[in-house]
């Protein structure tokens, strides 16, 4: 036996709220793309500016000052494969991209975490919210990107703000929610306003937390720059892409290997970040 | 004891429900219903009911109670930590429930410190900026609040760990500086939650000896919680006794364990009859320092300093007693540029033979509180018994009795 149930037209629905959304805010949206564009290409230009010895030992350098002396090894040893792969200014591109998706991110991310942290009425509404971004697949953000930006890198930031922002807003509220009741009655004792148990009690206990956050955004921004190249975005995940379109797994394989690499500096220099400073040395 | 002392903190009708309608607790508490009974009828937690006590200036008044007496719910309704159902807590002439948000963040920073049981320190600052916190949060200026808190941490003996996190230090090391915090704050009011509790029991009587001297040199108000009898007894200008929200008892030391108010208390202090037993040899503590009456005011007075006490017990060559000299009276001798300290010397204190019962012991302190002198046959001065030292051998006796 079969129904004759009408079928809810969800996804016209979406479709024409993005119509509206598109046409009503082109102005806020090509403002958007403008500034992003721009941001884009000035830290490109200044990272393929440098010299890429220059810029080599400068990462080292901060590997080693950040962590240790074991990381600087490994970064100098896999950017210089990259290098030598021919994959230097696709990498850079890629970093760029991941850099700002994700400082877009975390300044958004920080004070919606923090906010929900505080306010148990937000946290019920936001939950559900991160729990939709998170496991949407990651592709779906794309095809409405497009028409927001257009094809290139400012869509492919668009995606990757809304793919990895999560982690930062729910490492952030978790870590807030995280101090001990006992501190923050302290600082309420002592007369605390919200503001100083925010800034001196609240944020500071949560800061390995909220790292934790950055790092996982970072990651998820990184994988999600690469998917981006199917919308045009520069970078490593374009010569992926290209590499599949011509059937030629080498070249695929070492575009991936450059991703991994990139990955794995990022993920160990943002985890040293992590670690209190009192606990070294 | 001084009668017409001013009152600090003055607490009437001071209840607490937990709950969403409180209203209705309280109603069928007026009803002559009883925690329990209130609990199954509307679900809500009678925490505390009809309060009332001062806090008189300089004293430190001992809350105590067991578990789920209200205790900690009460300091904490002190400071609205926890909001009060009902009931005044005047302060300065200022009624702390009723307090808009800004007076009330004025009134805790001007009025309470608070110690807590778990030392609630901040992980993330040093030894020094823990005992800064208080006045950062008043905005004191960077200067002035580093000398403050040094100076705190020197009272506590910390100096040297300014620069320490938390979590190298021990938890009686830890609790210094909890205390430090507070008093560096140098709010009106030190509330102590359970302080010692956590402590271990050596570490504990050395911080009560700590507090009780610094008590004695800054006469800062000071309520103390604790559900040690013990720790009550030993420490406390007066004790309040709850149980389950309500209070039992107020009175002083002496006057909880001579007149218990009724059965509970009675059971809380049992075991106190060995005091009968107890005699005034095993309170007293050596004397840590005597003058000679060849001596003159300036060497007693400098005696009296080193050893932080303001008498002092002057003996012949044998250790036979021949009076006690205080320190005003030294000072006085001092003035008059008199070089001997026979004529000042006062026979205004008790001595005792060293198997002198106990609980004979009580009654000498209320009048004067000099230490009381045990001296053998031949009057020799064998050592003192000091106020605390004998509530401690009572409590230690009540405890030993409850096994």
């Amino acid at each position: 036996m079969t129904f004759d149930i009408p079928r809810i037209p969800l996804g016209r629905w979406i479709e024409g709220g993005l119509d509206w959304l598109t046409t009503e805010y082109s102005m806020v949206t090509r403002g958007i793309s403008r500034v992003t564009q721009t941001g884009i290409a000035w830290l490109n230009d200044l990272l393929m500016w440098l010299p890429e010895w220059a810029l080599l030992a400068a990462i080292a350098a901060l590997c080693w000052k950040l962590a240790n002396i074991r990381l600087a090894i490994g970064a100098v040893a896999g950017l210089a494969l990259i290098w030598n792969m021919g994959l230097w200014n696709p990498m850079i591109e890629t970093l760029t991209l991941v850099v700002i998706a994700t400082l877009v991110a975390v300044v958004i991310a920080l004070p919606v975490g923090i906010a929900a942290a505080l306010s148990e009425r937000l946290y019920r509404s936001i939950m559900p919210v991160l729990d939709f971004m998170q496991t949407m697949p990651a592709f779906v953000y794309l095809i409405p990107a497009i028409p927001f930006f257009g094809i290139g890198s400012v869509s492919a930031i668009f995606a990757t703000v809304i793919f990895s922002m999560p982690p930062a807003i729910r490492f952030t509220t978790l870590g807030i929610r995280q101090v001990p009741v006992e501190l923050i009655e302290a600082a309420d004792a002592y007369g605390a306003t919200r503001s100083q148990k925010l800034f001196k009690v609240q944020l500071p206990l949560s800061l390995p937390t909220v790292m934790a956050g950055i790092n996982q955004t970072i990651m998820l921004a990184l994988s999600m720059v690469v998917i981006a190249a199917m919308i045009g975005a520069d970078g490593l995940g374009s010569e992926v892409w290209r590499a599949i379109q011509r059937l030629r797994p080498g070249d695929g394989f070492e575009a991936g290997i450059a991703v991994v690499i990139l990955a794995m500096l990022l993920d160990r220099l943002t985890q040293s970040l992590r670690k209190p400073r009192r606990e070294k040395g | 004891m001084n009668e017409n002392r001013n009152v600090k903190i003055r607490v009437r009708h001071l209840s607490k429900v937990f709950g969403n309608h409180p209203k209705k607790a309280l109603e069928l508490r007026d009803k002559g219903m009883k925690r329990p009974e209130i609990l199954e009828k509307t679900g809500q937690t009678l925490g505390l009911s009809h309060i009332d006590f001062d806090v008189y200036e300089g004293e430190l008044l001992v809350i105590m109670g067991l578990s789920g007496s209200g205790k900690s719910t009460l300091i904490r309704c002190l400071n609205r930590l926890i909001e009060p159902s009902e009931g005044e807590i005047v302060i300065d002439g200022e009624n702390i429930p009723e307090l808009g948000d800004k007076a009330l963040l004025e009134c805790r920073r001007r009025h309470f410190s608070m110690v807590f049981q778990n030392f609630a320190l901040f992980p993330h600052r040093t030894v020094q900026q823990n005992a800064e916190f208080g006045l950062e949060i008043r905005g004191v200026d960077k200067a002035e609040r580093t000398e403050t808190a040094r100076n705190a941490l020197k009272q506590v003996g910390l100096d040297g760990w300014e620069d320490a996190y938390p979590n190298q230090l021990s938890g009686g090391m830890q609790q210094r500086v909890g205390l430090a915090r507070a008093l560096a704050n140098d709010a009106s009011v030190l509330l102590m939650d359970e302080a010692f509790s956590a402590l271990d029991p050596l570490i504990r009587g050395d911080m009560q000896q700590e507090l009780l001297e610094l008590q004695n040199r800054m006469q800062k108000t000071t309520v103390f919680i604790t559900h040690d009898l013990d720790e009550a007894l030993t420490i406390g200008d007066r004790i309040v006794l709850l149980k389950d929200g309500e209070i039992v008892q107020i009175g002083t030391p002496e006057e909880i364990l001579t007149r218990p108010a009724d059965d509970y208390v009675r059971r809380f202090i049992e075991g106190v009859d060995r005091s009968r037993i107890l005699t005034a040899e095993s309170a007293m503590r050596k004397v840590r320092s005597t003058v000679r009456d060849t001596d003159g005011p300036r060497t007693a007075l400098r005696k009296m300093h080193e050893h932080s006490i303001d008498s002092i017990y002057v003996t012949r060559r044998d250790r036979t007693l021949v009076g006690l000299l205080e320190a005003e009276s030294a000072e006085a001798l001092i003035k008059q540029g008199k070089e001997s300290i026979g004529e000042a010397l006062t026979q205004d204190f008790r001595s005792v033979g060293p198997d002198e019962p106990m609980q004979n012991l009580f009654a000498m302190f209320s009048e004067k509180s000099f230490p009381i002198a045990v001296v053998d046959e031949q009057k020799r001065l064998l050592g003192v018994v000091v106020k605390g030292a004998v509530l401690a051998q009572l409590a230690q006796a009540a405890e030993g009795g409850n096994h």
